[in-house]
């Protein structure tokens, strides 16, 4: 199945992935031959099959309801690229 | 006095009756580490200081007649996609180039708690993506037995690091073959335990229904004296197994009752496999034949979709997975200039280049295969589909163990391959796994084992695969073949 330059560019901005041109182009073919690849799985009747999301198929598991610790704003912040002494500091989500 | 750093039951032996210090062992670790490392790369990180500390602690405990924990002064080599808080948690990834984890994961913390040595991180493909560690940000591992080739992956840095004598432990971590495979390309022993059965907590997650921390050691007896000080519930991961956690280490010298080993002969007759690995596999059967097991065939009928459907659901809930990586609260941040934000604004675009730069190919690679699997009018298509055969390729298991305890076959299609051999063609690479994604599919245990070398002298594993929660059959099974064969003291030249 042909997937489109277009197709690509849009995946990757909803994937938030900056690719150069050189990447698309090496890419899209790529995914060409994966999403090809992975079509076998359309040769299965799967019909009434309930889908298996996890191997191990619990319900919720309850934990009681009481404070405990967490980690101090000092250890939240310790990795950001940019903070100040009580927030993260990231760029205007509008121009 | 030559210290055993390839045995942790002779190590911990010499250290109980005083003729080893921990600090001996540790710094025989560490010279050995500073040798071999310069050629393997095994290692990300190496906490010479801290590791010598934990050992002299350990040391004055023992001189003091305190309580010590049962891997009490034993060298222990992580992988890097494991949480640590006195060691950098990279994921050999740029994006993660600097990371503290402000935590241990659980794993870790059991180590510590049973007084392992901690002496490094070890390298891996980024963020667990690949099967020849050559996808790592940091450099390639070699493979010890012979350094043009690759130590496979993604768990490549933690079976190297064994294979060449640097430590007689490690913990990988397995989400469709990264520890078996890296275990057979490097001639040591490697176990997937059942998912659950190790906590997650603190694993960087790759794909969530499938990532496994297990042990990796030359022989099964190590490989259960790690798994016994891993293993066990945790309140921290909510899919942990609220399940009892028997002593691994017992009953090894011995298999109890009649050992039923099913064949897969599709598998045996697959295209592509070496007929060196298919000879080690026909000898492994000889060999469980002579020790009175019952040899039968089985079909697992679904086999063929298991890459497939792996290739889907893997890049699916990694793309996910890897969304927290936005340069916002921890990781790499590329700066954009106002100008150069366009129509995205400045955060969506800081997002886009701060990822753009910093994950390698094949996480991008793999970021855009499971945003195309999840997208809109393809969800239902692929993602569900994958799903659905999914608990086909589950059911197929479950019948085939209802005839046989065990399951024998082949780790890899071919012995280990050479650097850059398969690097350009991801469908190649992916096929590496042909024969283990089966397992994490359906969260089975499953084991590779030395079986055998090849004309040119380069290891082949042997997979035993069971039932949940039967990683003692496993062991059991490993240990006897272990004893009836001298594949797993093969050392690389």
């Amino acid at each position: 199945m042909a997937i489109s330059l277009d197709q690509v560019r849009k995946l990757a901005l909803m994937a938030r992935l900056e690719l150069s041109d050189d990447e698309l182009g090496t890419i899209t073919p790529q995914l060409e031959d994966i999403v090809a690849f992975v079509d076998k799985l359309m040769e299965l009747d799967t019909d009434g099959i309930e889908p298996m999301v996890h191997a191990v198929e619990t319900v919720n598991r309850w934990v009681p309801d009481q404070l405990g610790d967490s980690l101090s704003r000092e250890q939240a912040l310790a990795n950001a690229p940019n903070h100040d002494e009580e927030c993260f500091l990231v760029p205007p989500v509008m121009g | 006095m030559t210290i055993p750093l390839d045995s942790a039951a002779k190590l911990l032996g010499l250290l109980a009756s005083g003729e080893l210090t921990a600090r001996q062992a540790t710094q025989a670790s560490l010279d050995r580490i500073a040798a071999t490392d310069p050629e393997v790369g095994a290692f990300t990180f190496v906490n010479t200081e801290a590791a010598l500390a934990a050992a002299d602690s350990i040391d004055q405990r023992r001189r003091d007649g305190q309580p010590l924990g049962a891997l009490a002064g034993v060298p222990i080599a992580v992988k890097d996609v494991l949480c640590t808080t006195d060691m950098p948690t990279t994921c050999s990834s740029r994006m993660l180039e600097k990371h503290m984890s402000p935590y241990d994961a659980t794993v870790v913390a059991r180590l510590r708690a049973a007084d392992a040595v901690i002496v490094g991180k070890t390298n891996m493909d980024e963020f667990a993506m690949g099967a020849s560690t050559e996808t790592s940000a940091f450099g390639k591992t070699t493979n010890p037995w012979n350094p043009s080739l690759t130590p496979g992956g993604s768990s490549g840095g933690a079976a190297a690091c064994v294979a060449a004598g640097d430590v007689p432990l490690s913990l990988g971590s397995d989400t469709g073959g990264s520890i078996r495979q890296p275990a057979a390309f490097c001639g040591i022993t490697g176990l997937k335990p059942t998912y659950g059965r190790v906590s997650r907590y603190g694993l960087i997650a790759f794909a969530s229904s499938l990532d496994q921390v297990g042990p990796m050691a030359f022989d099964a007896v190590d490989c259960a004296t790690l798994l016994n000080a891993i293993a066990g519930v945790d309140a921290s991961d909510s899919t942990s197994l609220p399940v009892e956690t028997p002593d691994f280490t017992a009953g090894l010298d011995r298999i109890e009752g009649e050992l039923r080993i099913g064949i897969v002969k599709h598998h045996l007759e697959a295209e592509g496999l070496d007929p060196e690995v298919r000879q080690a596999v026909d000898d492994a059967i000889e060999v469980f034949r002579d020790a009175g097991a019952k040899i039968v065939e089985v079909e697992l009928p679904h086999s063929d979709y298991w890459v497939p459907t792996y290739y889907v659901i893997a890049p699916s809930e990694a793309s996910s997975n890897l969304s927290r990586y936005d340069g916002a609260h921890y990781g790499h941040r590329s700066p954009v200039a106002a100008s150069e934000a366009g129509d995205r604004g400045p955060l969506v675009a800081t997002y886009c280049r701060s990822r753009g730069e910093a994950f390698g190919a094949e996480v991008k690679r793999r970021i855009m295969i499971g945003m195309y699997a999840l997208s809109a009018g393809y969800g239902d298509k692929y993602y569900v589909k994958a799903l659905q055969v999914r608990r086909l390729i589950r059911q197929d298991f479950d019948s085939a163990f209802q005839n046989v305890d065990l399951l024998l076959g082949p780790v890899t299609p071919t012995p280990p391959f050479a650097m850059g051999e398969k690097i350009d063609d991801p469908l190649q690479m992916y096929l590496c796994d042909l024969f283990t994604v089966g397992a994490n599919l359906a969260g089975i245990p499953a084991l590779s084992m030395p079986g055998g070398l090849t004309s040119n002298n380069l290891p082949i594993g042997i997979q035993l695969q069971a039932p949940p929660l039967q990683e003692a059959k496993l062991l059991q099974a490993a240990a006897a073949f272990q004893r009836a064969t001298d594949w797993h003291t093969k050392r690389p030249l």
